[in-house]
């Protein structure tokens, strides 16, 4: 029998969103857990899972839609074989949504006996009951069964299940690089609490792993003094009007987005990404700066960077993060860039190595700054010093390319001037 | 005064019928079956084990002949038809009633009659009852099942006239042997009785329109079964185009042509087999969302016929005409009405097999269908020459051959010719069920000594080669 696929609510508040794109065509079968489309709202991308399993009959709302109602039919499912109707049915009981990003569907039954369907039985953690054809086709294809749900007498992961693993297409946000199946969750029985992953985290979890483990990373480290741009600060600081329009008080993390962006003009064959093709070399200088939100974290982006003004990328850092935040970015203010920074200086930490965010091709972690003892001529002396780690595709970016890169960084900001110039 | 308020009605008590009534008692549905003649159907009683028991007398005939072979001897071997007839009849009569019993234990109530949709009562569905036109019951049923089976299908010209002409039913109940037969048609039932009439000594002419006889079996198989067949004395005339028929008194004259010739045959009987087709006639289909196509109800992967509460299966529903489809088929559709989860058929894993002599089963596909559907294949064969219980049997003729994807290594189909075929091809439909690959194959230990042996044997031979030959 068909069922509603229905607009669901990605919040509480929600009421109505944008329908980004559909994953699914139609006439494309579908498993509970796919994820058939994207939805967007005024906060972010979020992914629609499948509630139930079947064939994508229709689709009702195109994709790029805006201002779709929530608990509005966007598609209709049905059975494998089953004609589909040509509208949605006024759906006798629509379960609504839930807040979670699913899909909540309800269709009129036709004169069954029918207790309610009794399910399979879900395959159980650790030992994976799967026929030896399925095995080896598995095995053949790289698909981890601990991820394939079994259609088979109770549960059994059979060959079809393997050949639909196959045939699933990579989600939405990945890459085109073919992204290795997460291990099996381990099964935890010691007293815990389990905090149901939201969206975002799902997402975060998705895209690190698929960097983790798709691109070969390495790490370049140097210490860079911070003096000189602390008494460019100081001064620059001092020269901002008390109040108004043109009032400004820069941060040391908005010395150093300029001082990243002015660093890739110097030597832009770090501002890139790596294709199956070809390597791309962007025109532009756009930095995302991660910044931590409360279920996660998000990268807002400071565009061409390189050509605006210290008090320009300050003002707009500080909008921006104030947004990221409140979780009001735009998908396009935090989608795309061409260079991260991930500045954890406000916790003292002494230095660390960050993931890069695919598909740029490096990304740049600052700890903190702290006076430490340097050795300047043949005399010990106090200088304010961080440590920087620029983590890079090796796809892209070859050692001598980093170490050019973190050396043109310390010129920069050891020598500031040209972050006014 | 009979219940007639149910939650299941099955209309049709054949193999199909009765053992989707039965399943659907097991699960606490208040269950009727509703039969029009006797229950167990078709193949009960006029089809698979009267057939069974006849091929089983004449194999003791082909025995008797051959006593020599075993350092026997006896004269004057002769047979009572009309005892190898009613034991066939006492076989299928004592499975009937066997079938009255089963359901009377499981509580499900028989109707004696002709069940056809009667409309609706809100969601419930009405079924009329009659018997001999006259109405015996009304009844109301949440679900419905129909399971009318099917008939032979009537050639125009060939009409079963009940002496000259006959269709299985006549066939199956000879009151003398034909010294001459001819049967039209080469699918498992034309050759079955070309197979019971030979070896019972009547002269067996096999006319088929395909260029081969056994047209769904692997080719070489069939191959093997033609060969088998004219070294038994019967003529075989494939590519076939049949002329018009002459009636005489107690003979049929016609002519057939066959490879450039034409061969004018006159025979005593003439058995025609050419195909089933489905039994949808005056079932008050009229109206309803049920579709026919072709003499069948079309239906999904789980019987529903489209018509809320009605559901199709068995020969009504369409291929491959088996009683081990119908029973399957009734037994997931109930348990599918029932709410549970069931598991489409793959008609891939549903075995077929004939009990000709020598017998042939197989499960899958052909090695044609394999590489028509774009497999690379691996193919293993095993002669009965080289196993030793085939030989000690005096069988020494048959073949099991494996078709495996060479890349997965999945059995893609099975297929066997020869003494017991039909009761060993269970081990390749399980093995396809259950998706099991070469390895698990190979690793089997089978008994020896036994014919079962060239199953193994024939696996072996798709990859490290066999032992024994």
């Amino acid at each position: 029998m068909s069922v509603n696929i229905l607009m669901p609510a990605l919040s509480p508040t929600m009421t109505e969103g944008k329908l980004a794109r559909w994953l699914k065509k139609e006439g494309e079968a579908i498993a509970s857990g796919d994820v058939i489309a994207e939805i967007e709202t005024d906060k972010a991308t979020m992914e629609v899972e499948a509630v139930d399993e079947g064939t994508l009959g229709r689709i009702l709302v195109e994709a790029g839609t805006e201002g779709v109602k929530v608990n509005a039919p966007i598609a209709i499912l049905v059975a494998e074989g089953e004609a589909v109707p040509d509208a949605a049915q006024a759906a006798a009981a629509p379960k609504a949504a839930a807040p979670a990003p699913t899909v909540g569907a309800a269709g009129a039954t036709p004169t069954v006996i029918a207790p309610a369907p009794v399910a399979e039985v879900a395959p159980k953690a650790g030992r994976v009951f799967a026929s030896p054809l399925a095995r080896r086709i598995a095995a053949q294809k790289g698909i981890d069964l601990g991820q394939v749900k079994g259609s088979g007498p109770n549960g059994r992961i059979v060959r079809r299940d393997v050949e639909a693993a196959v045939a699933v297409p990579a989600p939405a946000a990945a890459s085109t690089t073919p992204k290795a199946a997460p291990p099996p969750a381990p099964v935890i029985d010691v007293p815990h609490t389990a905090v149901p992953n939201s969206t975002v985290r799902k997402v975060i979890a998705r895209r690190l792993t698929e960097a983790k483990s798709t691109i070969p990373h390495f790490y370049v480290a140097m210490d860079v003094e911070l003096d000189a741009l602390l008494a460019l600060r100081a001064q620059l600081n001092a020269s901002s009007p008390a109040e108004g329009p043109g009032a400004f008080k820069l941060s040391v993390n908005d010395l150093l987005i300029k001082a990243v962006a002015v660093t890739l003009r110097r030597v832009p064959k770090v501002n890139a990404s790596y294709t199956e093709d070809a390597t791309i070399l962007y025109d532009d200088v756009d930095i995302s700066v991660a910044v931590s939100v409360p279920d996660g974290l998000i990268t807002p982006i400071i565009r061409n960077a390189d050509r605006k003004s210290l008090s320009q990328i300050s003002n707009e850092a500080k909008e921006l993060i104030a947004r990221a935040r409140a979780g009001k970015l735009k998908p396009q203010e935090f989608q795309g860039g061409s260079f991260s920074i991930s500045n954890m200086g406000m916790y003292g930490v002494k230095e660390f190595s960050a993931i890069i965010n695919p598909p740029q091709a490096a990304i740049l972690a600052i700890a903190a700054g702290e006076k430490r003892a340097v050795v300047k001529g043949d005399a010990l002396a106090i200088a304010t010093v961080m440590t920087v780690t620029l983590s890079v595709d090796h796809r892209v970016v070859d050692g001598a390319l980093a170490a050019e890169w973190v050396a043109a960084f310390r010129s920069v900001v050891e020598s500031p001037l040209s972050l006014v110039v | 005064m009979n219940k007639t308020e149910f939650d299941l009605v099955v209309v049709g008590g054949g193999p199909g019928g009765y053992v989707a009534a039965i399943r659907a008692a097991q699960l606490g549905l208040q269950t009727a079956v509703v039969e029009a003649n006797h229950l167990g159907g078709i193949c009960l009683n006029w089809g698979c084990i009267p057939t069974k028991a006849l091929l089983r007398a004449s194999e003791i005939n082909h025995l008797l002949h051959h006593l020599g072979e075993f350092g026997f001897a006896a004269d004057n071997v002769r047979f009572d038809l009309q005892k190898v007839v009613k034991r066939s009849r006492q076989v299928a009569g004592q499975l009937s009633s066997g079938v009255g019993h089963l359901l009377k234990k499981n509580k499900v109530t028989v109707f004696d009659g002709f069940g056809a949709l009667a409309g609706k009562d809100g969601s419930r569905r009405l079924l009329s009852v009659t018997k001999d036109g006259k109405p015996v019951a009304t009844l109301s049923a949440k679900n419905l099942i129909l399971a009318t089976g099917a008939r032979a299908r009537v050639l125009p010209g060939l009409e079963p006239d009940g002496k000259l002409i006959w269709s299985y039913r006549e066939a199956m109940v000879p009151t003398e042997l034909p010294k001459r037969l001819l049967v039209i048609g080469s699918g498992a039932i034309g050759i079955e009785f070309a197979s019971f009439y030979r070896n019972m000594g009547a002269e067996v002419t096999v006319v088929e329109v395909l260029d081969r006889i056994l047209p769904v079996e692997d080719e070489e198989i069939g191959a093997l079964a033609h060969k088998a067949f004219v070294k038994q004395g019967m003529t075989i005339l494939t590519g076939a185009k049949i002329g018009p028929i002459t009636k005489g008194a107690d003979n049929v004259s016609l002519s057939v042509e066959a490879g450039g010739k034409t061969h004018a045959l006159t025979v005593d009987r003439v058995i025609s087999a050419v195909g089933i087709v489905g039994n949808v006639e005056k079932l008050g289909l009229e109206g309803t969302a049920v579709t026919v196509d072709r003499t069948h109800v079309k239906v999904d992967a789980k019987c529903f016929t489209g018509e809320p509460g009605v559901y199709a299966i068995g020969d009504l529903a369409g291929p491959p005409w088996l009683a081990h489809k119908a029973s399957h088929e009734g037994v997931m559709c109930v348990e599918a009405i029932a709410g549970r989860h069931v598991h489409p058929i793959d008609p891939l894993n549903i075995p077929g097999c004939t009990y000709c002599r020598p017998q042939i089963a197989s499960v899958g596909m052909t090695e044609a269908r394999a590489k028509e559907a774009g497999h690379k294949v691996r193919v293993g064969r095993f002669p009965f020459i080289g196993n030793g219980k085939a030989i000690a049997m005096g069988e020494p003729e048959g073949l099991v051959k494996t078709v495996f994807d060479a890349e997965t290594g999945e059995l893609l189909g099975a297929h066997m010719i020869g003494a017991e075929v039909t009761e060993m091809i269970q081990g390749y439909v399980i093995a396809r069920t259950s998706e099991l690959t070469e390895a698990e194959l190979k690793e089997t230990v089978f008994p020896h000594p036994t014919i079962s042996e060239a199953m193994h044997e024939a696996v072996l031979a798709a990859y490290d080669g066999a032992l024994h030959i």
